[in-house]
C-alpha cells in the first residue's frame, strides 16, 4: 500500500435545498474541489459516490452515474457506496483503496444526498426501516430517534448522564455552526431551548436531533507521485482508516451504552496511524443525536466509558479544551445529508489541518497536525474512522 | 405539472410499493403467535438460541435448527416513548418501545404496554405475550406481570 493524500476538497451549502437538483448539488461541491486540487475532471480515474437513499427520497435510482455525467466524469471507473449514514466515508475509503493499491493515481470520493424532496413522516419511515425491517420496524415502528433514545435511556440509567448533559452537546454544536456559513443551522441555542423543544422519542427532543439536510461534499485523493508532480502545497495525508460493523438487529447488541463498531474501527485506525487519542488536535464525530456524541467520546477513547458527560460539562470538547470536537457544527447543526456527511467530515478536517479558510473562532489550535473523523452508519451498523495528518 | 408556489419544481410520477416478505422458514414462529407462544430457534450444533429466530446458524453455518418455546419473564434493559411517528404509524397513539432480556439469554425488542410512563424503569420486570394487532398482524409485546 502506498501513501495517499487529500489534494482537493469542496462542500456545498447544507440545508433545505429546494433550489437545486441532485446532480446540480453534486456539482456545487465538485467544482471547488477540482479547483482546489488544480486538476481537470479528465485526470480522475476512479469515482466512488456515497449515497444512502437516492431512489427512495430522491428520484434518481443511480446517483453515481447521474452525478458523474453532470460533473464531466463519464468514462472513469464508478461505484455507488452504501453504508447508511457512513456512505460518504465508505466512498472515501473506496477511493483511498483505489489509489493506495496503485490502481489509480487520482480518485474522487463524492458524497451527495438530497433528502428533502419527500415529506418528513416518510423520511422517518425510510430511516426507521434502516436496520432490520421485519423484526424491528414492521410491527414496532422504531424510528431513528427512537433507536438512539434506547441508547440514551440506558446510558442515563447506567452512568447518570442527564438530559441537560445531552443539551450541552447541541448548544456547543449550534455555537460552532453559527460561525460556519455552509451549516444548515445558523443560530445559537440554549440548554433551555433544547429541554423545552418537542419530544421526538423520549428522552430525545427535537433539538437533540440532527436535521434532515440536502448537501454534497467532494474529496480528491492522489498518490505521493502525483502530489509531487502537481506540486501540491499542503497535502493532507491519510494516516489511518479503520472500519467495523454491528448487528442488524439492535436486540443482538452487547449493550446500549456504546457502539462496539466505533471501538473496533477506531482501534484499527489508531494502530494504522500510530497515534493515540491524546495526540489528536481536533475531531469530528458522528453526532446524529446528542447522545451519539457523548458515546463517541467514550468509544473513541477521549475519556473512559461513562465519563462522556463529564467531558462536555467541563468544556473539554470546545476549542481551548482537551480535544475540540465538531467545531464545524457537527451533524447536529451543520446538518446531515447522510451520504455526504463522511466526505464533509474530511472537508472540514482538511481545512482545519491546512489552517486556512476556516472562520475565525472555529480554527482548532494545531500541535501535532493530526485529526480524526468518526462516521457511523445506522445505529452502529457500520463505522468508519479516518485519521488525517498534515 | 409545474409547481410555482414554492421553489419551482416538477412532481415525480407516483408509485405504491408493497413487498411480499417470505416467512416459510420461520412459519412455526408466526403460527406460534396465534397459539399464544413465542418461539426461538436453537442450533443443534452449537446450542445457541436465536431471537429473532433464524433458519440458519451464523455461528456454525448449519441449518440444523430446532424450535424452542421462550418463557414470558423479561427484564427491561432500555426503552423509549415514540411520539413523532413515521408515515405507516400515523394512526397509532404514541407508543413505548422496549428491549427486554429473557431467562434464555436472548433479547426481544417490542412495544411495552399497560404501564404509566412514570412506572417504567430500566431493570423492571415485564411479561412477554403474543397478540394479534388491530391490523390483524400476529405480534408480541411486553406488558404488566399477570
Amino acid at each position: 500500500m502506498r501513501k495517499v493524500a487529500v489534494i482537493g476538497v469542496g462542500n456545498s451549502k447544507f440545508g433545505a435545498r429546494s433550489d437545486i437538483s441532485f446532480a446540480e448539488l453534486a456539482f456545487e461541491a465538485f467544482k471547488p474541489s477540482i479547483e482546489d486540487a488544480g486538476i481537470s475532471p479528465k485526470d480522475i480515474e476512479f469515482v466512488a459516490v456515497g449515497s444512502a437513499g437516492a431512489g427512495v427520497w430522491c428520484e434518481e435510482f443511480l446517483p453515481a452515474v447521474v452525478s458523474a455525467e453532470y460533473c464531466g466524469l463519464t468514462g472513469a471507473g464508478l461505484v455507488r457506496c452504501e453504508a447508511a449514514c457512513a456512505s460518504g466515508s465508505a466512498a472515501f475509503a473506496t477511493a483511498y483503496w483505489a489509489v493506495a493499491s496503485g490502481q489509480a493515481e487520482i480518485a474522487l470520493a463524492l458524497g451527495v444526498e438530497k433528502m428533502r424532496e419527500i415529506d418528513t413522516p416518510t423520511i422517518m419511515e425510510w430511516i426507521g426501516r434502516a436496520g432490520c425491517y421485519l423484526w424491528e420496524f414492521h410491527n414496532f415502528g422504531v424510528t431513528f430517534p427512537a433507536y438512539y433514545a434506547l441508547y440514551a435511556t440506558a446510558h442515563m440509567a447506567r452512568f447518570g448522564t442527564t438530559e441537560e448533559d445531552l443539551a450541552l452537546v447541541a448548544v456547543k454544536n449550534h455555537k460552532y455552526a453559527s460561525m460556519n456559513p455552509i451549516a444548515h443551522f445558523q443560530s445559537k441555542i440554549t440548554v433551555d431551548d433544547v429541554l423545552s423543544s418537542t419530544v421526538v422519542a423520549a428522552p430525545l427532543k427535537l433539538l437533540d436531533c440532527c436535521p434532515v439536510s440536502d448537501g454534497a461534499a467532494s474529496i480528491i485523493l492522489a498518490s505521493e507521485e502525483k502530489v509531487k508532480e502537481l506540486r501540491i502545497d499542503t497535502p493532507v495525508w491519510v494516516a489511518g482508516i479503520g472500519y467495523a460493523s454491528g448487528t442488524a438487529n439492535i436486540s443482538r447488541r452487547l449493550d446500549y451504552v456504546g457502539l462496539e463498531a466505533t471501538v473496533s474501527a477506531s482501534r484499527i485506525a489508531y494502530k494504522m496511524a500510530k497515534v493515540t487519542p491524546d495526540q489528536l488536535d481536533v475531531a469530528v464525530v458522528h453526532d446524529c443525536f446528542t447522545i451519539a456524541e457523548i458515546m463517541a467520546y467514550e468509544d473513541l477513547g477521549f475519556c473512559k466509558k461513562g465519563e462522556g458527560a463529564k467531558l462536555i460539562r467541563e468544556g473539554q470538547t470546545e476549542i481551548g479544551g482537551k480535544i475540540p470536537v465538531n467545531v464545524d457544527g457537527g451533524l447536529k447543526a451543520k446538518g446531515h445529508p447522510v451520504g455526504a456527511t463522511g466526505c464533509s467530515m474530511i472537508y472540514e478536517l482538511t481545512k482545519q489541518l491546512r489552517e486556512e479558510a476556516v472562520e475565525k473562532g472555529r480554527q482548532a489550535p494545531m500541535k501535532n497536525y493530526v485529526a480524526l473523523a468518526h462516521n457511523v452508519g445506522g445505529t452502529g451498523h457500520y463505522c468508519y474512522v479516518t485519521i488525517l495528518r498534515r | 405539472m409545474i409547481n410555482v408556489t414554492a421553489a419551482p419544481s416538477i412532481k415525480s410520477r407516483e408509485i405504491r410499493v408493497v413487498q411480499d416478505i417470505p416467512i416459510s422458514k420461520t412459519l412455526p414462529f408466526w403460527e406460534g403467535l396465534k397459539q399464544g407462544k413465542i418461539r426461538a430457534t436453537k442450533c443443534k450444533g452449537c446450542g445457541k438460541i436465536y431471537f429473532p429466530p433464524v433458519a440458519d446458524c451464523p455461528q456454525c453455518l448449519t441449518s440444523n435448527m430446532e424450535w424452542v418455546d421462550l418463557g414470558n419473564e423479561a427484564t427491561i434493559e432500555t426503552f423509549t416513548h415514540v411520539v413523532v411517528r413515521p408515515t405507516t404509524f400515523q394512526h397509532e397513539k404514541p407508543y413505548t418501545v422496549a428491549i427486554g432480556r429473557l431467562k434464555e439469554g436472548v433479547r426481544v425488542l417490542a412495544w411495552l404496554t399497560g404501564f404509566k410512563h412514570s412506572e417504567i424503569k430500566v431493570g423492571m420486570k415485564a411479561t412477554l405475550v403474543a397478540k394479534i394487532t388491530s391490523e390483524g398482524n400476529p405480534t408480541y409485546e411486553f406488558t404488566r406481570l399477570e
